[in-house]
């Protein structure tokens, strides 16, 4: 293999595991602060990318326009659906709130299929992140280079609210004890539905993303890629934010490096993806950056 | 509308003056039923789709045999093998249809016919292709031609009119159709002295194809096979230009839809699929063509025909002939006089159910030029 073909692998890996990232973050914060899965996570990330394509095609807004008003709606859609299906069950075993997320998805899935129709439509790309810089046979779209960067920006903007700001504090005592947390009169419901809003405007963020970058939306198009984000937040250990950066990127290069360096064995890519997983949480059971929690009695 | 009523009344006055007599009267008004699986949602939708307002439009013109009237029984097959299964046996077990439609898909087609095959009730499939949908079946037919002849044709265009020697393949792996017409292109375009340089695979549900166009641009075929459905074929075709890949692409039945060219944008451009011999802008266009096209266009001004659209169709055709020519609504008696369909008139030529219950049919061939989808022509590999 070439340096420039490895190069240019190393560059379709980055972009595809920025995107895992980006979707694994939303996982793995409302994995710590409520210890729930939220299945109805990739599907958030579908509503988010049928909304910039509305925006922009039905509408003909401005992308950015398009894009803010996207993440908001789709912020605003978590706090509803927290409101509707999680919050209720707060106080319920733990395995009733995960099935409820599962039902959720389902349910969003079921109504985009009816709204929507089953059918796929094409997202239009704005030429300016279609355009390539060649170098030599390496060629880079700047889409390429956006997605990334957008993850950066989104991923210290998250660090930020996390650990520099009283609510980000709040989420963290949350995370700790929830009871302890209410009886400092923090207001749980409010700091947990900000952490849903939060959660699913990166959802939308990723959808945006994964709607340029494959340009197509469809009902079911948040399935596998939530799958592959859920993988690669428990890769990086549940719960934690550096972790989902980490085991999205980790994702990403395998599956593209599997490809590259065995293309004979191209159709088992998701196989070397889980293996990997299987291995690491053999050695490593929390995951590669995750912390261990003591079990509470 | 008038032209398309008039159309009807001629189709089903030559169907009834074709028939055995007024023989079936005594079982009053009661509907014949016939099903209809197809995946309305999913991935295969589109293609269902088209294929169903075929089928409904075949019915509108054709609401009666026997002297009873029709009664169409839809059911998503929701492009899932386990639904396609189940939405057979709802027809058979639930509706008690006498014989069904379907499907587009031939992964799809093949859990279905298990079903049909053990319930003894007869199905035409609309665009599976695979020859194993059939295969050994006595009650699964299909209305239209098989892959191995398909690949056959593709390989032999590729060298004989585009004068390429050096091929690859990029499969989905978990799609029967895909794998199984990887393989007779590998072997046709080997057999005709072409050499297949690298075989890539994918699953269903992938999204991401750089690695395996990456590695393509690598391998520098002169043209790659990709037996993908239209969406993901869309996605490929962006990807391929992205990566500033200087081979093309050409793909099978399953990338003719009108939304490939919307789908694709400019990153279609110079793209080839094989398809059904059908095109409304074909230079050929048969009466029986036309009399579809013209009924097509009154029935939904807004929306051009398609080959799966004339195929399904031309399903309905075939059905309520063999009804016809059985006199009855028993399956068993409608599966035979499928088998014995002969030289019946229909937009895709005459047609005739041969031994393996399949329809022969030229392939035709489509390139994507200057923004226009361009029916090139046809070809008949010897």
């Amino acid at each position: 293999m070439g340096f420039e073909m490895f190069l240019q692998h190393c560059f379709n890996a980055l972009t595809l595991g920025s995107l895992y990232a980006l979707i694994a973050i939303g996982y793995t914060m409302v994995y710590g602060i409520l210890r729930l899965i939220n299945f109805a996570h990739g599907d958030i990330l579908m509503v988010g990318a049928y909304f910039i394509f509305f925006g922009t095609f039905a509408f003909g807004w401005p992308w950015g326009v398009a894009a803010i008003l996207s993440i908001l709606a789709a912020g605003l859609l978590g706090v509803l659906i927290d409101r509707v299906a999680y919050r209720p069950l707060r106080d319920a075993p733990r395995i009733s709130a995960l099935i409820s997320a599962i039902a959720m998805s389902f349910f969003i899935e079921s109504v985009a299929v009816v709204v929507f129709t089953g059918q796929p439509r094409p997202v239009q790309q704005p030429a300016w992140l279609t355009n390539a810089w060649q170098f030599g046979d390496l060629r880079v779209t700047h889409l390429a280079a956006f997605v990334p960067g957008i993850t950066i920006i989104l991923v210290c903007l998250l660090l930020y609210i996390v650990y520099r700001t009283k609510p980000g504090l709040a989420m963290r005592a949350i995370s700790k004890d929830i009871e302890t947390t209410r009886l400092l009169g923090v207001k749980v419901d409010n700091i947990i539905a900000l952490t849903f809003g939060l959660g699913s405007a990166l959802a939308a963020a990723a959808g945006i993303m994964w709607a340029l970058r494959y340009p197509q939306v469809h009902p079911y198009m948040g399935v596998m890629p939530g799958l592959k984000a859920f993988i690669a937040a428990v890769f990086g250990g549940i719960g934690s934010i550096e972790g989902a950066v980490l085991g999205g990127l980790v994702i990403g290069f395998v599956e593209i490096m599997a490809v590259a360096f065995m293309p004979e064995l191209s159709s088992y890519r998701d196989a070397f993806a889980f293996l990997i997983l299987v291995l690491v949480l053999l050695v490593k059971p929390t995951g590669l950056l995750g912390e261990k929690i003591e079990e509470k009695i | 509308m008038k032209f398309g009523k008039i159309a009807a009344f001629l189709a089903a006055a030559a169907l009834c003056f074709g028939a055995t007599g007024a023989s079936a009267a005594d079982s009053g008004n009661q509907p014949v039923k016939i099903g209809v699986y197809l995946p309305l949602t999913g991935q295969n939708a589109f293609g269902g789709q088209l294929e169903l307002d075929g089928i409904k439009l075949a019915h509108k013109e054709m609401p009666t045999v026997l002297d009873r009237p029709v009664e169409l029984v839809v059911v998503d097959n929701k492009s899932d093998k386990v639904e396609a299964a189940n939405a057979v046996k709802r027809l058979i077990e639930r509706d008690k249809v006498s014989a069904f439609i379907g499907t587009y898909g031939s992964a799809l087609a093949m859990a279905g016919a298990e079903v049909a095959e053990k319930a003894k009730v007869p199905g035409i499939g609309t665009s599976c292709t695979n020859p194993l949908v059939t295969q050994g079946k006595e009650f699964y037919f299909r209305g239209c031609f098989i892959d191995p002849y398909q690949a056959d044709a593709i390989a032999t265009y590729v060298i004989d009119n585009l004068g390429m020697k050096k091929a690859a393949v990029l499969m989905d792996m978990t799609n029967d159709y895909a794998v199984g017409l990887s393989k007779y292109f590998t072997d046709a375009f080997t057999k005709r002295g072409g050499e297949v340089v690298a075989n890539l695979k994918y699953s269903s549900g992938d999204q991401d194809f750089t690695a395996q166009l990456t590695e393509l641009k690598n391998k520098d075929p002169e043209i790659v096979f990709m037996p993908a459905y239209f969406a993901e074929g869309a996605i490929i075709m962006r990807q391929a230009k992205e990566l500033g890949a200087k081979f093309r692409l050409m793909g099978a039945d399953a990338m003719d839809n009108p939304d490939t060219l919307t789908l694709g944008g400019d990153a279609a451009e110079g793209f080839l699929h094989s398809t059904f011999p059908y095109d409304q802008n074909m230079a050929n266009l048969s009466e029986e063509a036309k009399r579809f096209t013209e009924a097509w266009k009154a029935a939904f001004p807004d929306k051009d025909p398609n080959a799966n659209a004339l195929l399904g169709y031309n399903c309905y055709l075939v059905i309520l002939n063999a009804i016809q020519r059985a006199g009855s609504d028993d399956p068993q008696a409608i599966a035979k006089a499928l088998a014995e369909t002969m030289d019946l008139p229909t937009a895709l030529g005459k047609l005739t159910i041969n031994k393996t219950h399949d329809a022969e049919m030229p392939v035709g061939i489509i390139e994507y030029k200057d923004g226009k989808r361009v029916y090139v022509g046809e070809v008949t590999p010897s």
